[in-house]
């Protein structure tokens, strides 16, 4: 179901997303409310969504906000960052330090736990989400 | 076509690793699994940590995914209850009935419960399963004094475990003359039993017991001597009896005493079934160790696969674990003369008993006991089964083991390739240096993963790291601890690099000094460091923050925050009660009273907390620190103001220190506590510094710790006045935060540190590296640049609006935060 390359980040440098993959794309905040090399929640409906500004690399990801680990709401208070020669964008939920890919979702270490991942865009200083 | 059907009854540590075992082998077989307990296979060599907060989760050997994963079909809370042999099938409680081409009997054993009057009365347990151990602990709760039957290793891991659940007077009654009569001799019980009587145990030798006194619960113990001994409950730890009914009742042979007989390839005497672990009898021998039970489930594996292996009896040396007295036993621990030489050494100071057993040509060693310092165990195992040649004077074993660290080390690169350093798990040193030149493999978490070694009973895990250690420098590798993948360097070399090059923020600071975007990892430990030497507010910089440093509160079950102002000292005045009470109301805040003497307020919203501490800040208060690695509090006794033995007054002097070093971010929290008299009532010796009155001034300890090891604060300076008493916790301090490494309190960093104790007092006290003075301007850099994070935090607009749950809904509280009512307040839900 989830298309890895669905998750990959989309800076304004990204044209033409929307003819690639069809999404519904919903404004979720502005890009200043987002801190910089770190996340934000956005409500969407019952959803909650971590949105992540990692400003060292220029690009946008979006994932779920719950950890699957032990079901808490907190992956946007978590540390972004790298690992590996390829240097794959992560993020640690602060309650138990479990990685997951920002890129896939998967976790890093435990294939049995995994998190949706969205597309972001930027326009005008506004962050879009894309819901599937 | 279809795959042949293998059974397992019994999902125990053995039935389990024999899963492992034969997945690893081969996929050609379709596995059942049948277990009488109501989990899935669970650690029960380390059942005592379940008193220690370990919960069923952390014991358990697998997932539950696991078995599913692995195409296992697992049948819990339902025992096998008859085999029919004659149709290859099995038979379960709840009705289950399937046929097998191979049957694995593990149903290890039961604990032997002797047949003495009054057995059957409340209050009366075996120590076995996580379900004996709830009971125990529900028992103990209302119990005073408890006893355990049997001295022998499990006995007495029971006896301690009942200590640690406060139970003060707890008894050991064994029947034999001495204590763990299978492992250790006389001279060594005696030894054992002094330090085990400094622990608070009491314990009876020769004591047989003849009934159970009570009436429907337990009241005492009544002795064949006809003495009482009134007790609220009794540990029954008598030995163990395997559990062979099942293959009894199927007409399996079994031996006179139990225990169902198996060949060297672990099959019955129907060659369909087989036996491992603690149920089988090999050679008239039941294996009561984790160890065997692991190599047998491999024999069996092995031979079910048509590999070529057997079991040909195992090495029963012991070394007890959490006892808080090393006790260790190996090889052939009682040979006497004149089959042998025996070298015998004993301090009844210390309370050391060393016992040695070589041949008569001086050559090999043939096994011993070691009491009250075992630290040489692990290589005096390997040098038994090694036959390594011993050097021209054998004592130097037993003698020189002290400090000779670097002899140590050297001693394990000797051993041979073939030499078994994970017993558990069969990993040779071979495959560890393997693992460290060809896999690059650099520390133990990685042998972990890439052999297991160190994965069972844990007992290898120092060997290990001293190979793993031993190799790298064998290549000429460099050892460091680098912070993570982002950073070579240790923390200590990355503070100092920081401060020469004047960095102020980690983009910086990984772009210097780093590679790759950083991770979870050194991004707290970078801001430590900037913490430590520019005391800058960190919520400037807070996505580099841990995960309660960035919003200066601790993050808590369901993503609540609880708030922790300080209370220097411990002192507060009635009218800051009430404000706390009524902001804790207002805010609908579980309130609790912490160990360090302040109030700890559970349970508010992310966006409550600048209106929290708005409130707080108002009346007078301050931020607290309890989400830092930084100082928490200094814990203080009544002292002289009050106290009628009070030399001096123990709370001014806590106020002070807590307000000189609040705030100072450190490698880990760091606790000190003032006693005004030696009665230390503030217990500031298990603090990272702690300060008592004496006559003529005050004494300083140093590198206390309590938590999960803890360890007793050591002397640093005596009587001297409280001048020189900051000089040197400046000093000490900043030395610490400069030198340690990420998340290492002060007294794991003392332990590593070369020279110990007295090497630290030359530094501190006689500042034989001249560091003194600069070490006491920095630290007065760092107080004279405090500030309260929360007071800036709620004044800076900017950073407030960071304390919102959703960004796109500010006044929304996140709807997962739930709470359930208890005792008049509220809890998190569980999760
Ligand atoms: C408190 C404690 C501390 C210990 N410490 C150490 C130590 O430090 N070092 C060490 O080496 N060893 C230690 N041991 C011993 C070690 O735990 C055992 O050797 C090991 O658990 C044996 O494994 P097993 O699989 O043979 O038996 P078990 O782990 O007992 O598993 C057998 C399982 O089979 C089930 N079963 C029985 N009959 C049936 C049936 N008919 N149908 C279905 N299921 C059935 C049982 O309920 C049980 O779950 C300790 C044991 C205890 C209790
Ligand atoms: S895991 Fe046990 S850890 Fe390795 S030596 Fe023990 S016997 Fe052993
Ligand atoms: S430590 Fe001494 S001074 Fe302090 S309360 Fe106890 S008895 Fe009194
Ligand atoms: S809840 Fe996220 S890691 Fe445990």
């Amino acid at each position: 179901m989830r298309n890895p390359a669905a998750g990959k980040a989309h800076t304004q440098t990204n044209y033409n997303m929307e003819t690639v993959i069809a999404t519904r794309w919903i404004m979720a905040c502005y890009v200043d409310d987002v801190p910089e090399n770190g996340g934000s929640c956005i409500k969407h409906g019952d959803e909650q969504i971590a949105i992540f500004n990692f400003t060292r690399r220029n690009e946008w990801y979006a994932t779920q906000n719950l950890c699957p680990h032990k079901q808490q709401m907190a992956i946007s208070r978590g540390m972004i960052g790298s690992t590996g020669e390829n240097c794959e964008p992560k993020v640690a939920c602060p309650f138990h330090k479990k990685t997951f890919s920002l890129l896939s979702g998967e976790c890093i270490g435990d294939e049995d736990l995994s998190i949706k991942t969205y597309p972001v865009k930027i326009t005008d200083g506004k962050v879009f989400i894309g819901i599937a | 076509m279809s795959k042949p059907t293998i059974i397992v009854v019994g999902n125990g540590m053995v039935g389990y690793k024999f899963c492992e075992k034969l997945l690893a082998r081969s996929a050609q077989f379709q596995i059942i699994v049948f277990g009488e307990e109501p989990r899935h296979a669970y650690d029960r060599v380390h059942l005592s940590e379940y008193f220690n907060g370990k919960t069923a989760d952390d014991l358990s050997l697998s997932t539950l995914s696991w078995y599913t994963d692995n195409g296992i079909t697992l049948h819990l809370d339902d025992p096998i209850q008859e085999i029919n042999r004659a149709e290859k099938t099995i038979h379960s409680l709840k009705g289950v009935t399937l046929k097998y081409d191979y049957l694995v009997l593990a149903t290890g054993s039961s604990a032997f419960v002797p047949d003495i009057p009054g057995i059957e009365k409340e209050g009366v347990f075996v120590y076995r399963t996580i379900e004996d151990l709830e009971l125990i602990k529900a028992c103990a709760a209302n119990a005073k004094s408890g006893a355990v039957m049997g001295g022998g290793l499990l006995g007495l891991e029971a006896a301690k475990a009942l200590i640690d659940l406060g139970i003060t007077e707890t008894h050991v009654i064994e029947f034999a003359p001495r204590l763990m009569p299978r492992q250790i001799d006389s001279a060594g019980s005696s030894m054992l039993q002094m330090k085990l009587s400094q622990l608070g145990l009491h314990i009876h030798l020769n004591k047989s017991t003849a009934a159970i006194v009570g009436d429907k619960k337990i009241s005492s113990l009544k002795f064949n001597d006809d003495s009482q001994l009134p007790v609220d409950m009794l540990v029954i730890s008598a030995g163990i009896r395997p559990r062979d009914e099942l293959a009894r009742l199927a007409g399996l042979h079994v031996g006179t005493r139990g225990g169902i007989i198996v060949n060297e390839k672990m099959q019955t005497s129907d060659e369909y079934i087989y036996a491992i672990g603690e149920c089988a009898l090999y050679e008239g021998m039941i294996y009561g160790l984790i160890a065997p039970g692991y190599e047998m489930a491999d024999v069996a594996a092995a031979h079910l696969t048509a590999a070529d292996k057997g079991f040909y009896g195992y090495d029963m040396s012991t070394k007890l674990k959490l006892i808080g007295v090393d006790v260790a036993s190996f090889g052939d621990a009682f040979i006497t003369e004149p089959d042998c030489r025996t070298i015998l050494f004993e301090d009844t100071h210390k309370g050391i008993y060393k016992r040695i057993n070589i041949t008569n040509d001086g050559k090999n060693l043939l096994g011993g006991i070691l009491i009250g310092d075992a630290e040489a165990y692990n290589m005096l195992l390997q040098t038994v089964n090694n036959k390594i040649v011993l050097p021209p004077d054998p004592e130097d074993l037993i003698l020189g083991s002290r400090g000779g660290e670097t002899n140590a080390g050297a001693g394990v690169m000797s051993l041979p390739d073939d030499a078994l350093i994970c017993s558990c798990e069969a990993v040779t040193k071979g495959a560890i240096c393997d693992a460290v030149n060809t896999g690059g493999v650099t520390n133990i978490d990685g042998i972990k993963k890439c052999t297991k070694a160190g994965t069972g009973c844990g007992g290898c895990v120092p060997l290990v790291k001293d190979l793993v250690a031993g190799t790298m420098k064998a290549n000429g590798q460099y050892v460091k601890n680098v912070i993570c993948e982002h950073f070579d360097y240790s923390r200590q070399e990355l503070f100092d690099l920081v401060k020469i090059g004047g960095l102020k923020n980690y983009d910086l600071v990984l772009d210097h000094y780093g590679k790759g975007d950083g991770c979870e990892v050194c991004k707290p430990v970078v801001a430590s460091i900037l913490s430590s030497l520019w005391n800058d507010v960190i919520v400037k910089q807070e996505v580099i923050q841990d995960s309660n440093d960035r919003f200066l509160a601790n993050i808590q079950k369901g993503g609540t925050y609880s708030v922790v102002p300080r209370i220097p000292g411990g002192e507060i005045t009635p009218d800051k009660l009430i404000v706390i009470g009524q902001v804790a109301k207002r805010y609908g805040l579980y309130t609790k009273i912490t160990g360090g003497q302040r109030i700890d307020m559970f349970g508010a919203h992310l966006s409550d907390l600048p209106l929290i501490w708005e409130e707080l800040i108002d009346a007078g208060f301050e931020s607290g620190h309890a989400y830092g690695k930084a100082l928490r509090t200094v814990k203080s006794c009544v002292g002289s103001t009050w106290c009628r033995f009070g030399l001096h007054d123990s709370v001014t002097f806590a106020i002070e220190i807590e307000d000189r070093y609040k705030g100072i971010r450190a490698p880990h929290k760091i606790k000190g506590g003032v006693s005004g008299c030696v009665r230390e009532c503030a217990e500031a010796q298990s603090k990272d510094f702690g300060i008592i009155a004496t006559e003529k001034g005050w004494n300083l300890y140093v590198c206390g710790n309590g938590g999960s090891k803890p360890q007793h604060a050591q002397l640093l300076a005596t009587d001297i006045d409280k001048e020189t008493l900051v000089k040197y916790l400046d000093r000490f301090l900043m030395f610490y935060i400069k030198t340690a490494d990420q998340l290492t309190r002060t007294a794991t960093w003392l332990n590593k540190l070369d020279g110990g104790m007295s090497y630290l007092k030359n530094v501190i006290v006689n500042d034989s590296l001249g560091l003194g003075e600069q070490l006491e301007e920095e630290m007065q850099t760092l107080v004279n640049t405090y500030h309260c994070e929360w007071k800036e935090a709620v004044n800076n607009p900017a950073m407030r609006k960071r304390f919102a749950h959703f960004i796109n809904a500010p006044e929304e509280k996140d709807p997962h935060a739930q709470f359930e009512p208890m005792r008049e307040q509220v809890r998190a839900k569980e999760w």
